[in-house]
């Protein structure tokens, strides 16, 4: 085995870019492009909380994981959100957030992981270089985005917290802070805010924990600083400002699926086939369009993950 | 109150009856209805109707209270505005919601329970508009218009039962429509004070 004796001017192991990354360095400068893109939109120069990414910019995820459909004007995605910690209306969340404190933000890791602990955001999110992913976003209420996420692959970031082999389930809480989260101050739904997925879908390489969107940081009505992506679910799935992330070996308590059991499954995949008991999820309004369009199995994302769910009942576990 | 001013008050009250829809028009041009215009207008155009189908509910009871029989005729004119943003309401729904797609307007008002609600009230305003003439009413009679116009309350019923049911979770706002509505049939069902 060679000795290498490193010399003082040798750039550190942790800076060397990976050879996957500088292999796609041509897709990385299309990210670094999007990103310049964004700063130029009319809508970026009015928001205060919206300071753009520091730091590299992200690269591309895996091919076909990426939509090449327009994106959602930022104003829009921005200004339209279902966050009941703000309040139940879509524009409270952009008028009333600003009160919601991103920095310092931990995240408590625990259940059946190695080292639990209370991770400040920054170390959790260091060693995972994060990603540029353009996702389909489909609501339950029928209507849907296209939003470029940055964030980690939520994978890499379970495997590096060693969950034990108890672990089967995941389970994401909301930050539960009336102060901050002036929503939270009436019993609307069951506070705080909770999701969960099955192990194999959190490990799934499109779910997501996205830190930003259109090439700056997530605004905070978009659910910063910490978010999960999921996007072959229903939007609710995709909890928003996260503190506490545990692996648990029972299927966790997800907050819609409690408030209305037999409107809101734990799985919740997109489905035009399973109508919401009250309204029709055969097609949905893309945002900024005016036509209804089809809606897709699994938000057309069937061919990644059709197969987490090959011989289940999906009208059944909805 | 002398006649000529009831008479510019109950226009000041048609003119302003048209305001929201005004409004809305005025939006929709400048592109200023928000990320989906199209569910603004769908909800805007009937909460009006709502309101404007309990404001002509309250018109009777507030009458005999004020004894102020100048408000009279507002009955209608807010019942008609009630029945215009209905209509738009309506039109809403099936020409920029649906386009038209007749299979699925058919199954939303036959299998979800909050459109069929909201089919019923509007239904239920229709003979109340198609008899609001003077001429009608003399031609049904008096007890016969009566109560046939009592339907205006299980319409309100239908449409506050149409908002609650499409409501995911926070039901703040139909109740108090809900709230509201009670209350008005209360007073109808009260003993008059006097005749009226």
């Amino acid at each position: 085995m060679p000795i290498r004796i490193a010399n003082a001017w040798d750039a550190p192991e942790r800076e060397v870019t990976p050879e996957a990354l500088w292999l796609r360095r041509r897709e990385f400068l299309r990210g670094a492009g999007l990103a310049a893109g964004a700063l130029l939109l009319p809508a970026c120069g009015r928001t205060e909380s919206g300071a753009v990414a520091a730091g590299p910019s992200p690269v591309r995820g895996p091919d076909g994981f990426t939509t090449d459909e327009p994106a959602t004007a930022f104003e829009a995605a921005s200004s339209y959100n279902n966050f009941y910690e703000f309040g139940t209306d879509k524009e409270d969340p952009a008028e009333r957030a600003g009160s919601l404190v991103t920095r310092p933000w931990s995240v408590r890791v625990d259940g059946e992981v190695a080292k639990p602990g209370t991770i400040p955001l920054e170390d959790l999110l260091a060693p995972h270089p994060s990603e540029e992913r353009v996702y389909r976003l489909r609501c339950v209420e029928a209507w849907s985005m296209v939003i470029p996420w940055r964030g980690i692959p939520l994978g890499a970031l379970l495997r590096r917290l060693e969950p034990t082999s108890r672990a089967k389930f995941v389970a994401f809480e909301t930050l539960l802070d009336p102060e901050q989260m002036p929503g939270q101050r009436r019993s609307v739904l069951d506070w705080p805010y909770r999701e969960g997925l099955r192990i194999d879908e959190a490990m799934h390489p499109l779910a997501l924990l996205a830190t930003g969107m259109y090439g700056r940081d997530l605004p905070n009505q978009n659910g910063a600083p910490l978010r999960l992506v999921v996007p072959w679910k229903y939007g609710f799935k995709s909890i928003k400002s996260i503190v506490r992330i545990s692996l648990v070996e029972q299927q966790p308590p997800a907050t819609w699926n409690q408030q209305a059991p037999d409107e809101y499954g734990f799985y919740s995949n997109v489905n035009p086939d399973v109508d919401h008991p009250r309204w029709s999820q055969r097609s949905e309004r893309r945002v900024g369009e005016l036509r209804r369009r089809p809606t897709l199995p699994f938000n057309g994302y069937a061919e990644q993950v059709a197969g987490l769910y090959a011989g289940m009942d999906l009208r059944k576990h909805f | 109150m002398r006649r000529s001013r009831a008479r510019a008050l109950h226009a000041a009250v048609i003119a302003l009856s048209a305001l929201p829809a005004g409004v809305l028009a005025l939006r929709a041009a400048r592109g200023t209805l928000g990320a989906e215009p199209i569910e603004t207008l769908t909800h805007e155009t009937g909460q009006w109707a709502l309101r404007f189908l309990l404001l002509s509910l309250a018109v009777t009871p507030a009458r005999r209270l004020l004894r102020a029989p100048f408000l009279a005729p507002w009955r209608r004119s807010l019942g008609l505005a009630a029945f215009g943003y209905a209509c738009l309401h309506l039109s809403v729904y099936l020409a920029l919601d649906q386009v038209f797609d007749w299979s699925a307007v058919v199954e939303d008002v036959a299998e979800r329970p909050y459109v069929t609600a909201g089919a019923t009230a509007l239904l239920c305003l229709v003979p109340l508009a198609a008899t609001s003439t003077r001429g009608a009413q003399r031609r049904l009679g008096g007890r016969r218009w009566r109560n046939l116009h009592r339907l205006a309350y299980a319409a309100a019923a239908a449409a506050v039962v149409h908002f609650l049911w499409l409501v995911k979770a926070d039901l703040r706002e139909p109740l108090l429509y809900a709230g509201v509505l009670a209350a008005l049939l209360g007073a109808r069902l009260l003993p008059e004070r006097g005749a009226s």
